[in-house]
């Protein structure tokens, strides 16, 4: 009896367990992929570092998981930060000019970089916090406005990187793994063990349930945004300047578009909904991953660019629809009357 | 040190392109209120709809138009589109309103100028499209086109390979721009034609990378992975070529050596790429229609004759040619 419920109780915690779906999702494309064509595995070391698509999903991914993990601090307050894609094009922009045309080493332009990205997402806090403006809104000024910035810093142009250093960022290995990969998961240990060795993941998931309650509570709301926009918004610069590093040119017409788009994928995809409160970290880079196995997956198999979309959609559309507790209801009380009906 | 690095220059420019936009809304203002308030003496007056400022060769495109307006004493009124239909309608609405003597439009879009480009006829208002066509069936919505033939182009980068590239087997992999967009449908149409005439050449994958540096780059990393022998890249703009040129160097081989590389467009990167020896050619999409443009509103203007479809003559540059070529490169 006792053993019957603990088997009940552990099923149901593993249902709800929301990394299970984009584990599932996961599975699947690794499945295809085993069944299509299993060298798509196949890492190898050239040039004392790895070398294979498992290396490229994480490498190329790099970008996407330091957007998701700001932006799954964002919307676990109840927000979304529609500007990060634009902050990304400022980021690789600034510190581009900085070292190739003012000659700053990348000591300083890192972190003045930075620096300028956090500001523009305190912008964007500041906008939702005082100017009370529904975080939609107050971040597609950015979105829409960021870009032109990007311009006016490169004067409309592509910026050229040659500095070494730079460049390592986007290129360079440690023990023959990429340095984007180091850098993401510096990233993710230092926030995961802020957020749950602390109170901060409490109070943020707090402001997200109910911002009210939460104030009344004690919770300085108005401030706890502040940090998490403005840290949205450092981790997008980063991103921008991984990207631009990766390509040694940082090119402010065309980076970071669409990207938003893609962090906020890997957020929902890893389980932490949009409504905000509870939020998953380790989820988003589940859900980063995902993407770009997709992507890569589709490349191998060789669907053509216009119909690519498509399967990617169907697979999202799935983890989510599997997400949502009533969907899974409905769709286990079909299953249940068809069993009973034969 | 902050002090000491910072341009004065850079500032200024900053500056008079904060300003420009009110400036720019003022005068149209007047103009449209002032009702022909003609002081200059019959300056002419000309409104161009850009598509926007989305690529190195669109920001050329509009430099040349400026500066060739600037030459010639035009007063040109400037609308950038932002890359939406909408914003182009409306800065036609505008042109038609302030009484310009000709539009120059840029369409973003093939469809859905009809209405719009009726109410520029009905106003006496010639209209020059530049670089992109429109789909209509109303030919006489506009007076003439001028732009490049990206099918064109498609067949000298093959032309180019066919001579150039020697084996029995030639595998290519084509990386697409953004799909549905003309120059990248056309520039594989072209491509394609030249290729399927030749059996020893085949193209093996064709994937888009959306005309984006790190796109080609993502992509071309896949592509190297799933096919043991790569000869030839054809990228259907530089920035994607110059993306790939990044991910073959990472896989330990030698971009133009190893694996010959061919794109279109030539802004001044890839110049430096071909004389650098890392992309083997280049099939020019020259942006700088400003001279020819001017010349042909002129002729629409004073009612000479024209042809009604002008196309840029694109020229084809490898490694004996580019060098010599570079210096004249603006873009």
């Amino acid at each position: 009896m006792s053993k019957a419920m603990e088997a009940t109780v552990s099923k149901k915690s593993l249902r709800d367990n929301p990394l299970v779906w984009p584990l599932a999702g996961l599975a699947l494309v690794v499945a295809f992929n085993l069944v299509t064509g299993p060298e798509f595995f196949s890492v190898s070391v050239r040039d004392g570092h790895l070398y294979g698509n498992l290396v490229d999903i994480f490498s190329q991914g790099a970008r996407v998981m330091l957007l998701a993990l700001g932006m799954t601090l964002v919307i676990a307050t109840g927000g979304v930060d529609l500007s990060v894609g634009a902050v990304m094009a400022i980021g690789g922009a600034l510190c581009a000019t900085l070292v190739t045309q003012l000659g700053y080493g990348l000591y300083l332009a890192l972190p003045l970089t930075l620096l300028m990205a956090g500001a523009l997402g305190f912008f964007n806090g500041a906008m939702v916090v005082a100017g009370r403006i529904q975080p939609i809104i107050a971040t597609l000024i950015l979105m829409v406005a960021g870009r032109g910035v990007a311009l006016l810093i490169t004067d409309s142009d592509v910026v050229k990187i040659q500095d070494p250093a730079f460049l390592y960022l986007g290129k360079g290995y440690i023990l023959g793994v990429p340095f984007s990969l180091w850098l993401v998961a510096a990233v993710f240990t230092v926030m995961a063990l802020l957020i749950r060795k602390t109170a901060l993941g409490l109070l943020i998931e707090a402001v997200g349930d109910n911002e009210h309650a939460s104030r009344f509570s004690g919770i300085e709301a108005g401030r706890l945004k502040l940090i998490v926009y403005a840290v949205c918004g450092a981790l997008a610069g980063m991103a921008g300047v991984l990207d631009a590093a990766s390509v040694s040119a940082a090119d402010p017409m065309r980076v970071g578009e669409l990207k938003e788009l893609d962090a906020i994928f890997a957020v929902v995809i890893g389980g932490t909904a949009l409504t905000g409160g509870r939020f998953l970290l380790f989820g988003s880079i589940l859900g980063a991953i995902l993407l770009q196995a997709l992507t890569l997956t589709l490349y191998n198999a060789g669907v053509p660019a216009a119909v690519a979309p498509v399967p990617k959609a169907i697979v999202i559309v799935g983890v989510c629809l599997l997400q949502s507790d009533r969907f899974r209801k409905q769709i286990s009380n079909i299953i249940k009357i068809g069993g009973k009906a034969s | 040190m902050l002090e000491m690095n910072f341009r004065p220059s850079r500032l200024f420019s900053l500056f008079t392109r904060f300003a420009a936009a009110p400036l720019l809304l003022a005068s149209v203002f007047l103009s449209g209120c002032g009702g022909g308030g003609d002081s200059a003496e019959k300056k002419v007056k000309i409104g161009f709809a850009q598509v926007g400022a989305e690529s190195v060769w669109r920001t050329a495109n509009t430099d040349s138009m400026q500066s060739e307006a600037k030459k010639r004493g035009v007063d040109l009124k400037f609308s950038s589109g932002e890359g939406k239909q909408e914003n182009q309608i409306r800065a036609i609405r505008s042109f038609v309103a302030q009484g310009v003597d000709l539009i120059i439009l840029s369409p973003i879009v093939e469809t859905g100028w009809d209405p719009v480009l009726k109410e520029a006829k009905r106003a006496g208002i010639p209209v020059l499209l530049m670089d992109r066509e429109i789909e209509t069936a109303d030919e006489s919505l506009y007076a003439a086109f001028i732009g490049s033939d990206f099918v064109e182009e498609g067949r000298l980068a093959a032309q180019w390979m066919v001579e150039n590239v020697k084996g029995e087997k030639v595998n290519i992999v084509e990386l697409e721009g953004t799909p549905g967009s003309a120059p990248a449908i056309d520039r594989q149409t072209g491509f394609k034609e030249v290729v399927d005439e030749h059996s020893r050449f085949t193209i093996i994958e064709s994937q888009s990378a959306n005309f984006r540096r790190s796109d080609g780059k993502d992509l071309m990393e896949s592509l190297l992975k799933l096919h043991k022998k790569i000869d030839v890249v054809y990228a259907h703009n530089d920035d994607m070529a110059l993306g790939a040129i990044q991910a073959i160097e990472a896989a330990g081989l030698k971009p133009g050596k190893d694996i010959v590389i061919i794109s279109i467009d030539a802004i001044k990167e890839a110049f430096e790429a071909v004389v650098a020896g890392k992309i083997n050619c280049i099939v020019e999409c020259t942006p700088l229609f400003g001279p020819l443009a001017f010349d042909m509103a002129e002729k629409i203007l004073n009612g000479e004759e024209y042809e009604r479809r002008v196309v840029m003559k694109d020229s084809v540059f490898d490694q004996s040619n580019a060098a010599a070529a570079i210096d004249s490169r603006k873009y």
